[in-house]
């Protein structure tokens, strides 16, 4: 079934950044960005969401996360909750340019004509669809950044060089590149907003960000 | 790179690791002494080596007659006094220290004194392989990758008593063979393991936290990360017993939370679900 959708947009939006924050061209986000039919049956927020209010058509309305649950938009007590009300985010490898992913977030609860709706949309506009449940790092970042965290505690300790580790990386694991120069690629201080938010959240001490991107972190802030 | 090392053995020939060990060795001209302690072994490996070099002639890889004489440089053998002449053995018997310990010690007194012994252990420390064995000094570690005579990958690892131009020796020789070492410490796991076996435990732990399905988590790591496989799939080609036995060898060293076989892995295990090999793991294998 093909979806039309309207957008709603405050300030920046990551997973469909101007070329200005981005790292180079968006041609897919672009596109999706210009495919908009100004209303719709799906609504879209990207960037800062205002506070929502209460919806009486039953369209379905997708929230742009960053590094927050969709729970703080839609509010959550006993962790049962779901509506028609869904977030999502394309990934992004820290900073880097987005690619073709799309996680999108549901709550115990949610409405499946509501996933399904959303998966369709983006699909129809070429992108990859996965569903994950309302945690911090979604699917991604919470497998990747306390593997990332490791790599530099590795680092620190001695236990290999970045070229050694990166090279394993590559060459031993298969992975298209080294998880060290992955996580600089991305700017370390976006990997410890990342990790940080979801330390903050679940209190488990590998996303405690590594001593490097506390560093890079701080620097920034001077 | 030239190396002084032309003749090695590997032990544990007949074995997944080895027989690839033996590949690798064997094409670069080394001349190769399969060992195993199983005869039944060292047959299937030798006809598994005789189908991967036809392969590679078919492929163009490599001529007739370098296939006929890089099977005729492989000599299998279940007699470890086979081993006495050889520049360098690199074991891949059983992931158990004492086997490896008794193998070196048995070997010290059968090999050369200047026989250099490599240790092809994925999560056991080279030292402590190395302790007791009557030559510390000439005890590397040398990990491959599976499989082995198609990754070029190998960690390379001192021990603590290792001598500098003993590591040097190994590593010129790993170069010679058409490998790529990367210098490790002796740690648990060196980088690939320790980067993998946690990662691994996180994503049954997403499973089971209902993050979200398999399914879903292969297709974010493949799609957003790139991996050719995802974690799921490569959990269910390696096999969910094999994890356990990783998380084992792990846990108890490193008393890393994240290195601890999570309940879900346990449970699947004991349900037979160990992946490929029994037809069902994250996946079901049998509808396929
Ligand atoms: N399988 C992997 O993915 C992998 C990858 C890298 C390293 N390793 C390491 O390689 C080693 C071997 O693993 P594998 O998966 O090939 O095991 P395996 O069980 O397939 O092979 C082990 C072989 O060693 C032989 N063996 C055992 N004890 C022996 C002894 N005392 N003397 C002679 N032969 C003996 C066995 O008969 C068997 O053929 C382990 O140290 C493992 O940690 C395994």
């Amino acid at each position: 079934m093909m979806h039309s959708y309207e957008i709603i947009q405050n300030g920046a939006s990551r997973s469909f950044p101007t070329v200005d924050d981005s790292k180079g061209d968006d041609p897919k986000g672009d596109e999706f960005l210009t495919n908009t039919s100004g209303s719709g049956d799906i609504l879209i927020y990207l960037g800062d969401v205002p506070q929502l209010q209460p919806d009486d058509t039953d369209r379905t309305v997708l929230i742009e996360l960053d590094l927050e649950c969709l729970g703080v938009h839609t509010g959550e007590a006993s962790g049962t909750e779901g509506s028609d009300v869904l977030g999502f985010a394309r990934y992004r490898n820290g900073n880097d340019a987005p690619g073709r992913l799309i996680e999108l977030v549901r709550q115990p609860q949610s409405s499946e004509a509501a996933i399904t709706a959303a998966r369709q949309m983006f699909e129809a506009a070429g992108f990859d669809v996965v569903v994950a449940l309302d945690r911090p790092g979604r699917i991604i970042d919470r497998l990747v950044r306390p593997q990332y965290n490791a790599a530099m505690r590795f680092l620190d300790d001695g236990l290999a060089s970045a070229e050694a580790m990166d090279m394993t990386s590559r060459m031993g694991l298969g992975y298209p590149d080294g998880l060290i120069e992955r996580t600089q690629r991305g700017d370390l201080e976006r990997h410890y907003d990342i990790s940080k938010a979801i330390y903050d959240m679940t209190g488990l001490a590998e996303y405690a960000p590594s001593r490097m991107s506390c560093v890079a972190k701080q620097r920034k802030a001077e | 790179m030239t190396s002084n090392i032309k003749k090695i053995a590997v032990c544990g020939a007949g074995g997944t690791m080895g027989a690839g060990i033996a590949i690798v060795a064997a094409r670069a001209g080394i001349e190769t002494i399969c060992y195993d302690m199983a005869a039944p072994g060292l047959e299937r490996a030798r006809a598994q080596a005789g189908s991967f070099f036809t392969k590679s002639v078919e492929r163009g890889k490599m001529s007739e007659e370098d296939r006929t004489a890089t099977l005729a440089r492989m000599t299998d053998t279940t007699d470890l006094n086979d081993l006495a002449d050889v520049d360098m053995v690199i074991e891949a018997v059983f992931e158990d220290l004492q086997t490896k310990r008794d193998l070196f010690t048995a070997l010290n007194k059968v090999c050369d004194e200047k026989t250099i012994f490599a240790s092809n252990t994925s999560t056991l420390s080279i030292t402590e392989i190395a302790s007791g064995c009557g030559r510390e000094d000439r005890v590397v570690g040398l990990h491959f990758c599976l499989p082995a005579q198609m990754m070029k990958l190998v960690e390379a690892s001192q021990g603590m008593n290792t001598a500098p131009k003993v590591f040097q020796a190994a590593w010129d020789w790993a170069v010679q063979v058409g490998q790529v070492p990367v210098e490790t410490q002796d740690r648990p796991g060196f980088i690939l393991n320790a980067v993998l076996v946690p990662f691994n435990n996180d994503v049954i732990r997403a499973v089971e936290a209902g993050i979200a399905t398999p399914g879903d988590i292969d297709k974010a790591i493949k799609s957003g990360l790139g991996y050719k496989m995802g974690p799921c799939e490569l959990l269910d080609l390696i096999g969910l017993d094999t994890q356990v036995r990783l998380c084992e060898a792990f846990y108890p060293v490193t008393l890393d939370p994240r290195a601890s076989a999570p309940p879900l892995l346990r449970r699947m295990v004991a349900a037979g679900h160990l992946g490929r090999k029994s037809g069902k793991g994250f996946y079901d294998y049998a509808t396929a």
